[in-house]
């Protein structure tokens, strides 16, 4: 071997493992256009050859909310306060349905991608990336349908009033979705080696919808359940649905505490997540 | 002579678990983790065996390449040939990046893109034009870098009509088409190609490989093919490895490559022989059983008998793959150690050839153990290897080694003219 007289400018090197902490934002930067592209694709696929397109997006929300209002506020008679129970429910179930969509769309990346994952590289995380953006797109969609409602009950003489902190509402939904990436790839690695976890999120994530405050306010498991209210309250996401109705219609309360909880919580989830799945990336093919 | 090395894999193995992963997936997973808080080494690494598909094992894991070691020079087209199964893909897919070796490790001066399988990462729903842009950028290409060769893309792929129609509509040659188009304008330094061919029509084919014949000559850029199409191979490549059951038979020229393949020898997985007559084990020193022409060759062979031998002979005989002997020799043609003149009952010979003279290429080798009036064993085909080229045979100048098996030194040509 002439290994001696050959300079050691090797460009990488491929080796069993990835080290302990790898995430190449240089690599991932090169990709960006792949990672448009990707989020371009999600977006128009959806609703190619169906005849409602986009309309899609905006009947899931209403059903819901409309069931809602009358199972939960007609039935049940939750309280919404001064809010119509319809825009109470859509609120929630508009921010709510971004986190859903992030985490299951991520959590089943390796899963669903296995066959393309088998044949190329690309740095993995573009993958779920674009799913957490091209969500992004179906939530806006989907939060214009609350604002045309919020528009209607406003001129039907509700009682509506903005919030200043509405302004930070954008950084709400970027929590919400490093909060769903996380999870979802933490999720995602597992399941390539152990299926149970695929058939955990789907009622999993139903579960967790009654434990994060979307169809209730934060305030009346407190009075309701005093024993149970734990559960809600070391629940991240309730405080994130609980801060956007309080920025969207003024109602329910902010809590520093726990906001500053839940961004603790998304910021361990998000790099934990991120190990494991870049511990998972590089062999996850032979297991999958 | 320096070798600009653009590619060089060290010691690269792949272990696979067989059977249904799943179940026991988790205790192995614990046992695994155990071991390795103790400080040990992963349990499950010792035990794989080589990969023969045929053949029962008494492992659920096993080596699908096992120490592979090659360089690639650049500019150089290799080609990877073997049977079904012979660690081929799980090679080139060790090369993209797409899995993870279990050991050893792969070290590159350039940027590797790989076309494995046609049409991986098209979207049926989105048009032909979508499908380049995606395509091109899952193969590491910008947008930019797309869009400035998008008409040569289209007009390569001979798919310019149905370019904005979605692609689930296309037939699969014409997915084959647009696909190897998308790859062929890539630019990285070394492109990895599995079996894309086997779609498409022969003009395509030939298309295709005119133009992987300019990647490499006019482009200056590294080529790894891997195909069962020997014209195709043969018309491409310069050099090739031959991969059997997880190991490197051969490395060396394309043709000899060629026929060490299609030859369809049955290169038993070690340079080693492990008998239970009198002869115990016989060994051949080479790196990936491979001796490079005109180094030294080395044989130990290990043998034990009941009862002690008289006047002990052992001869091995040299053929190529056609069976045709080209060296015969015992150690009662040589000097030798008087020893074994007496009475022996065990011991290792160990028989040293200086600068072996056999031209690059496979050959067998059989055993022959007896005392000075017969055969007491006879083993045939032992141990297989191959002899690889070396830098001294370089200095051969072409000479055809499909007639000369045996290169004629000190041979001198004297011209004197008559008409003095």
């Amino acid at each position: 071997m002439n290994d001696n007289n050959t300079p050691n400018d090797w460009l990488f090197e491929i080796t069993p493992k990835n080290k302990f902490f790898s995430l190449n934002l240089k690599e991932v930067w090169q990709y960006r256009d792949l990672l448009l592209l990707f989020v371009k694709r999600d977006v128009i696929t959806v609703y190619k050859q169906t005849v409602l397109g986009p309309l899609w997006y905006l009947i899931q929300p209403l059903f819901t909310s409309v069931t809602f209002t009358i199972i939960f506020n007609n039935v049940a008679g939750i309280d919404t306060g001064t809010v119509p129970p319809f825009l109470f429910n859509l609120a929630g179930i508009t921010v709510w349905n971004y986190f859903t969509a992030c985490l299951t769309g991520t959590s089943d990346t390796f899963k669903a991608n296995a066959a393309i994952f088998g044949k190329v590289y690309f740095p993995r995380i573009i993958t779920p990336l674009s799913v957490v953006i091209s969500n992004l797109v179906k939530f806006g969609i989907q939060f214009l349908i609350f604002i045309g409602f919020y528009i209607f009950y406003y001129f039907q003489g509700a009682n509506l009033g903005l919030n200043g902190l509405i302004l930070f509402f954008p950084i709400l939904i970027i929590i919400m979705g490093i909060l769903g990436l996380g999870l979802g790839m933490l999720i995602s690695a597992m399941v390539t080696k152990y299926r149970d976890f695929s058939h955990l999120i789907g009622f999993g994530i139903q579960l967790l919808m009654y434990l994060s405050a979307v169809m209730y306010p934060m305030s009346l498991i407190k009075d309701k359940l005093p024993g149970y209210g734990w559960l809600v309250e070391y629940n991240p996401l309730a405080y994130i649905i609980e801060t956007a109705r309080y920025m969207l219609l003024d109602v329910g309360e902010v809590s520093v505490l726990g906001l500053s909880y839940t961004l603790a919580v998304t910021i361990a989830v998000f790099f934990i997540g991120l190990l494991v799945f870049n511990k998972t990336e590089k062999s996850f093919i032979d297991t999958v | 002579m320096k070798k600009d090395i653009i590619l060089k894999a060290e010691n690269i193995s792949k272990q696979y678990r067989l059977g249904q992963v799943g179940t026991g997936t988790l205790s192995h997973d614990i046992n695994r983790w155990w071991h390795k808080i103790r400080g040990k080494e992963n349990p499950y690494l010792k035990i794989g065996e080589t990969n023969d598909r045929s053949t029962k094992g008494t492992s659920d894991y096993v080596w699908a390449l096992q120490d592979i070691n090659f360089e690639v020079e650049r500019g150089e087209v290799l080609g990877i040939i073997g049977k079904n199964g012979a660690g081929k893909s799980t090679l080139l897919k060790i090369l993209s990046k797409v899995t993870a070796p279990t050991a050893g490790s792969i070290k590159s001066r350039g940027r590797i893109a790989s076309l494995l399988e046609v049409g991986t990462g098209f979207n049926g729903e989105m048009t032909g034009r979508e499908n380049i842009f995606l395509n091109g950028a899952i193969l590491g290409m910008t947008k930019k870098e797309i869009a400035s060769k998008l008409d040569e893309i289209i007009e390569f792929s001979g798919c310019e009509r149905y370019i904005d129609t979605p692609v689930k509509r296309y037939s699969s040659g014409m997915t084959v088409r647009l696909a190897f188009a998308v790859a062929a304008f890539l630019e990285p330094e070394i492109l990895v190609i599995d079996e894309v061919l086997a779609v498409g029509d022969a003009e395509f084919q030939k298309k295709a490989i005119g133009k992987m014949q300019d990647i490499s000559r006019e482009g200056g850029r590294t080529v790894l093919f891997v195909s069962h199409n020997m014209a195709a191979v043969k018309s491409l490549c310069t050099r090739g490895i031959v991969l059997e059951n997880g190991i490197v038979v051969f490395e060396g020229k394309i043709d000899d490559a060629l026929e060490v393949y299609q030859n369809e020898t049955f290169f038993v997985s070690k340079n080693e022989y492990i008998g239970n007559k009198l002869i115990k084990k016989a060994y051949l020193h080479s790196f990936n059983n491979t001796v490079k022409y005109k180094s030294n060759f080395q044989l130990d062979v290990f043998f034990e008998s009941m009862n002690t031998i008289k006047n002990l002979v052992l001869g091995i005989v040299i053929k190529d793959l056609n069976e045709v002997e080209l060296i015969g020799i015992n150690n009662r043609h040589y000097q030798f150690d008087k020893k074994l003149a007496e009475d022996v009952d065990a011991g290792k010979i160990s028989i040293f050839i200086k600068e072996i003279n056999l031209f690059p290429g496979a050959y067998k080798i059989d055993l022959f153990l007896g005392d000075s009036t017969t055969d007491l064993e006879i083993v045939t085909d032992a141990i297989k290897f191959s002899i690889s080229e070396s830098f001294k045979y370089e200095t051969l100048n072409g000479l055809n080694f499909k007639i000369n098996k045996v290169f004629q030194e000190n041979v001198k040509w004297e011209y004197s003219s008559l008409n003095n």
